[in-house]
């Protein structure tokens, strides 16, 4: 066998390109998740508008810009910024009671094994059970008004949020525990320093599921029962106008949920998120 | 002298789905001020679990643990734990945020003084560039170092390391060897180091217990200098620690 020499060489970059190229103008474009989507919007309304003029009959399916046009004058008037807002006070109120009793809830099932069945018990029985089907009972018991529909939000909000939240509790590794324990952590300074950050993405996944159920819950009830105080929300609206055979002030009404809808999933939940989990690496 | 941290005739059990697990009996030794105390055994013998009885997580079915003459209760921050697992820095939180974390958390410092010794810290494993990353986009050793540092901040009684370099490639494994070994000349702090490596204890460690399997009980306690010297019998130490783990197995 001959003998090998060794080999040592000099490595050095003095001299060397840079490796670097920058992306093309529509690579860069196209990376930009807001551009996407925009362009996927405008064709989908390119779609609606070609349908709506080939069918040519604006009782069945108005036009884009004549549900737009309808949109703003009823924008204008001053009469769906009323129906929305007074949506979106109930919607919040009955959000936020929802999320406070199952933070609670979870609080109670995080610290005792009887919370816990309690939770797991509720939770079985009462997830499935469409929040609507409370509603003629909530009338019977809270009378037409404000109580009975935030009721029935709450326990649109309330399963959800508290199951999700609980299972994001029990998925946080134990050596995430330990390290919270072996810092000499309290029951509280743990709860909101590691059970909380450490579960999250489910959180968070809960209250945007949550918010979605209470929208549609809420809508619902409007449009089943109306003006329950007085004045009506979004869901009257549509209601109402679907009587009168408005129809493109139908679909602005439609189109003013799905622009709220757009708003909350685009730009809160995505702020919170981008913030929180994807920062942190938690979620890709 | 008396000891830091006395270990007297502890078991421990846990329980499974399925059964019930001795994970060690009767095993004792003593820790002095600035010792580099290592736990070797195979795996399976329970050295994790000694270890975690020491921070107070698992209590010991029979015996006792002291830490300087106070038996243990519960996990504590005069006991900072390092473990394995690359997933104990908080993702929340950036390398100084976890530092600071620990020290606000325990009470020990608070404001501007924990971000300072917390940047102290994180020089010294040498991560300064660092500091405001998030854990998820460091690799493993600087997780590891970011970890160590976290502990060291706390200035605690006796650091808790539970294989903190198991996870690691062999050369990355090296390095933090030495580092660890840097770091304490500069402070000669008191650490308990569990691992199953025979080069790594005889690298680290300055007192060696040598467990045996399951149950662990303690089979022998050396010395080492960090060289791997031959005894007087002209043997290695890592032969002799190799002779003591493995013939009962040949028996």
């Amino acid at each position: 066998m001959p003998e090998r020499p060794e080999v040592v060489n000099q490595v050095s970059t003095v001299g060397l390109d840079v490796v670097e190229k920058p992306l093309g103008a529509w690579n860069t474009i196209y990376a930009n998740g807001a551009v996407r989507k925009t362009a996927l919007l405008i064709l989908l309304a390119a779609a609606w508008e070609g349908y709506a003029r080939w069918l040519g009959n604006s009782l069945l399916f108005p036009t884009f810009f004549s549900t737009v046009a309808a949109l703003f004058s009823a924008i204008g008037s001053g009469e769906l910024p009323r129906a929305a807002g007074f949506t979106i006070k109930l919607l919040l109120k009955g959000y936020v009671a929802g999320v406070v009793l199952a933070a609670l809830f979870t609080a109670f099932a995080t610290y005792t094994r009887l919370g816990a069945d309690l939770l797991e018990i509720l939770t079985g029985m009462f997830n499935p059970l469409p929040s609507i089907a409370l509603l003629p009972l909530a009338l019977i018991w809270f009378g037409l008004g404000d109580g009975s529909v935030i009721f029935v939000l709450i326990h649109a909000v309330l399963w959800v949020v508290a199951l999700n939240t609980f299972a994001g509790f029990r998925a946080i590794s134990p050596t995430l525990r330990m390290v919270g324990r072996n810092y000499g952590l309290s029951n509280l300074g743990y709860t909101t320093r590691i059970l909380i950050p450490g579960a999250f993405p489910s959180i968070l996944t809960g209250l945007k599921v949550g918010w979605a159920f209470a929208w549609r819950t809420l809508i619902a009830a409007e449009l089943v029962f109306g003006v329950s105080s007085g004045s009506g929300g979004l869901g009257w609206y549509i209601f109402e106008h679907k009587n009168q055979l408005l129809i493109p002030q139908v679909f602005a009404g439609l189109l003013t949920v799905i622009l709220f809808g757009l708003f909350v999933e685009n730009l809160i939940f995505k702020v919170i998120e981008n913030r929180t989990v994807r920062r942190w690496g938690m979620q890709s | 002298m008396s000891p830091l941290l006395s270990v007297e005739g502890v078991t421990l059990r846990y329980r499974t789905s399925e059964s019930l697990v001795t994970a060690t009996y009767r095993v004792s030794f003593n820790v002095c001020v600035a010792d580099r105390f290592v736990i070797l055994g195979p795996s399976g013998c329970g050295k994790s679990t000694i270890l975690k009885a020491v921070g107070g997580f698992i209590r010991p079915v029979e015996g006792e643990i002291r830490l300087k003459g106070r038996a243990v209760e519960g996990p504590g921050p005069d006991r900072v734990f390092v473990f394995q697992e690359f997933d104990q820095l908080l993702p929340w939180k950036t390398v100084q945020e976890n530092i600071v974390f620990a020290l606000t958390a325990s009470g020990k410092l608070r404001g501007p003084e924990a971000k300072d010794r917390a940047m102290h810290v994180i020089r010294k494993v040498n991560l300064a560039d660092f500091a405001a990353a998030y854990p998820h986009t460091l690799s493993g050793g600087m997780k590891q170092r970011a970890a160590i540092a976290r502990a060291m901040a706390m200035e605690p009684e006796i650091l808790l390391m539970d294989e903190p370099f198991a996870a690691l490639d062999a050369l990355t494994r090296s390095r933090m060897q030495e580092e660890l070994l840097q770091l304490w000349e500069e402070t000669k702090f008191t650490v308990l180091f569990v691992t199953h490596s025979i080069s790594e204890a005889v690298r680290l460690g300055s007192r060696i217990l040598v467990l045996s399997t399951r149950p662990g009980q303690v089979r022998a306690e050396v010395n080492s200098s960090g060289a791997d010297h031959a005894d007087a019998s002209g043997k290695k130490l890592s032969a002799r620690l190799n002779d003591l783990l493995f013939e009962e197995q040949r028996a």
